[in-house]
């Protein structure tokens, strides 16, 4: 279910500039990928290309490759549309619909595919806030506003909502960076149980949450304002925090610079 | 392994609760600047209650006299001779006429102005978006005499083919029935009274279609939404009563409109069943043909009218309010 990302020789333009340079890695089924850097470094970006979010800014524009297992999510004909199905998205803030009740808002996904039944899609509902441990908190009162809740609540019921639609692929773009730490602890717990259905990548400022979490950690850094942002390295998480092969990496996630 | 040093976002510490005389402290205006402010606002609101009161007063006043005149019931009869011996007048033709022209004028003027709305905001390229929205802007200045004109001269006379149509393919209905009357009927009432309506409902749904959050567009998108899905999902439940609110101004412009009614009804005292058969009458049509040559005493019949129009655009008003309030929590305004 969950897929493999390969990413090659990837670049990413705001009209004539260009925000990241160059970028190929990969990110294994099953795993959860951390993005760490500075700010401006194009992390955030470059996970807006891999759900093709990045094109609906105004001049955005991105070359290279993208393979979802054997797809490449940027090949003529793809639909962008359907890349996002696969690809699920949770947002530094968390975005329940304001207008929809909380059932509504775990179904919402559920209705663009075009589920009908009621029966399945109550089912589909339970298993995914059960699946981001928000199930108990909400279960009497499924027909409240979702902006009602709290906002770690909020932010898993907008998990609740990514995972209902079965996507391959779940990108958190600074999931807990507007969370205190209960609920960021909450979160966290639930992508190490989320990891085991779905290949994870997420952004984090908090380099702590990246070495909690993350099995793999890419480094991202740019040579000064306004240059392109680039991969730095990629390696297993535990080797990027006690022993990276490049300096840089060394000096930032010492605080030593960013 | 050294990332002690980086540092957790700290937790605003929220205050304690202020005591209650400190509440009291901070609501009352100590500072000159804010005694005077306080006062301007707060003479503003009673202002505006004290005309609306003066207004309500007024119209009562004079209707009563009129109404304790009649001898038609007033609610009911077909004719008005408030001059007559005995007076009759009655506004039933009148509060037919006016809701049937606007509701016509609502159920065009809305889901087009709703449309152009959400093209200039989420469909066209920012070059067009402008001038369309500045066109928009220019039609609302038109004063409604040209309108009125506009109507009688250029519209009338183009109906005929659509009439025509309609009594073809709908004249069974018995609503689009047409005599072959010229066309100065209630449903060109309504036409022209939708594209009067047109630029304000236009321009509120604008601005509101405009400030849905984009980050509840993008959660929209990443579900996998299409354009239309994300305008389905994110913008028309978060613009709903931006839109009704916008509707309920231009639904009073509409109610009210005078001039224009006047130019292009064949007004008559009667109730037309078919929307093409000339005849009917606004009441604000009827006030302002009548007026000028009406005695003391038909004056006071007009104003009785007028009064009905301003109970009726109240009750308008607070069923839009009632239809906003019932879904106040997913209004997108605690979000």
């Amino acid at each position: 279910m969950a897929k493999r990302i390969d990413v090659s020789g990837l670049n990413a333009y705001y009209g004539s500039f260009r925000a990241i340079e160059d970028i190929s890695m990969t990110v294994e089924p099953r795993t959860v990928t951390a993005f760490i850097g500075p700010s401006g470094c194009g992390k955030s970006t470059f996970l807006r290309t891999l759900n093709r979010m990045h094109e609906v800014t105004p001049g955005g524009r991105v070359e290279g490759k993208v393979m979802l297992d054997d797809e490449d999510l940027y090949g003529a004909g793809v639909d962008p549309v359907s890349v996002r199905r696969e690809v699920g998205m949770v947002f530094q803030r968390p975005n329940p619909f304001p207008t929809m009740s909380i059932y509504d808002n775990v179904a919402a996904g559920l209705k663009l595919v075009g589920t009908k039944k009621k029966s399945e899609m109550d089912d589909v509902v339970e298993k995914s806030l059960r699946g981001a441990n928000l199930w108990n908190e909400v279960k009497d009162r499924l027909g409240k506003p979702g902006s009602g809740l709290s906002g770690g609540q909020q932010q898993r019921l907008c998990i609740a909502r990514a995972i209902a639609v079965e996507p391959k692929v779940l990108l958190m773009d600074e999931p807990c960076s507007a969370l205190d730490p209960i609920s960021t602890l909450a979160i966290e717990d639930l992508i190490g149980e989320l990891k085991e259905r779905f290949t994870i990548v997420i952004v984090t400022h908090n380099m702590q949450q990246a070495a909690r979490v993350s099995d793999r950690t890419a480094f991202f850094n740019l040579a000064a304002v306004g240059q392109p942002g680039k991969l730095i390295e990629v390696d297993d998480t535990e080797r990027i925090f006690s022993n990276p092969s490049v300096q840089a990496t060394e000096d930032y996630i010492s605080g030593r610079f960013g | 392994m050294d990332i002690s040093t980086t540092k957790d976002t700290p937790l605003p510490s929220t205050p304690p609760p202020p005591a209650a005389e400190e509440k009291r402290a901070a609501r009352g205006a100590t500072r000159p600047g804010d005694r005077i402010f306080l006062g301007l606002s707060r003479g503003s609101g009673i202002f505006l209650l004290v005309i609306m009161a003066a207004i309500a007063v007024f119209l009562s006043y004079r209707a009563v006299l009129a109404i304790s005149q009649d001898e038609g019931n007033f609610f009911t009869t077909f004719e008005w001779n408030p001059t007559g011996n005995p007076p009759v007048f009655g506004i039933a033709v009148l509060a037919f006429g006016t809701i049937v022209s606007s509701v016509i004028a609502m159920a065009i003027a809305v889901p087009v102005a709703v449309g152009i709305a959400l093209f200039i905001t989420h469909y066209a390229p920012r070059k067009l978006g402008g001038p369309i929205a500045y066109v928009v802007d220019l039609l609302a200045a038109v004063p409604s005499i040209v309108y009125g004109l506009w109507g009688a001269l250029v519209l009338v006379p183009q109906l005929d083919g659509l009439y025509g149509w309609l009594n073809d393919y709908l004249g069974w209905t018995g609503v689009f029935e047409w005599q072959g009357g010229a066309p100065r009927s209630m449903l060109t009432v309504g036409i022209l009274l939708a594209i009067m309506i047109l630029p304000i409902i236009t321009n509120v749904s604008r601005e509101v279609f405009r400030q849905v959050p984009r980050m509840h567009e993008e959660a929209a998108l990443a579900l996998g939404a299409t354009r239309w899905e994300v305008i389905r999902m994110a913008v028309l439940p978060f613009g709903r009563s931006g839109v009704i609110s916008a509707s309920m101004l231009g639904l009073g412009r509409a109610l009210g409109e005078t001039m224009a009614v006047a130019m292009v009804l064949s007004s008559s005292f009667e109730i037309n069943l078919s929307l093409l058969d000339p005849g009917g009458g606004t009441f604000a049509q009827n006030i302002a043909s009548k007026f000028s040559e009406a005695t003391e005493m038909g004056r006071d019949a007009l104003i009785a009218s007028g009064l009905v129009l301003f109970v009726i655009t109240l009750l308008v008003n607070g069923a839009a309010r009632l239809i906003i309030a019932r879904r106040k929590e997913f209004s997108g305004a605690n979000a």
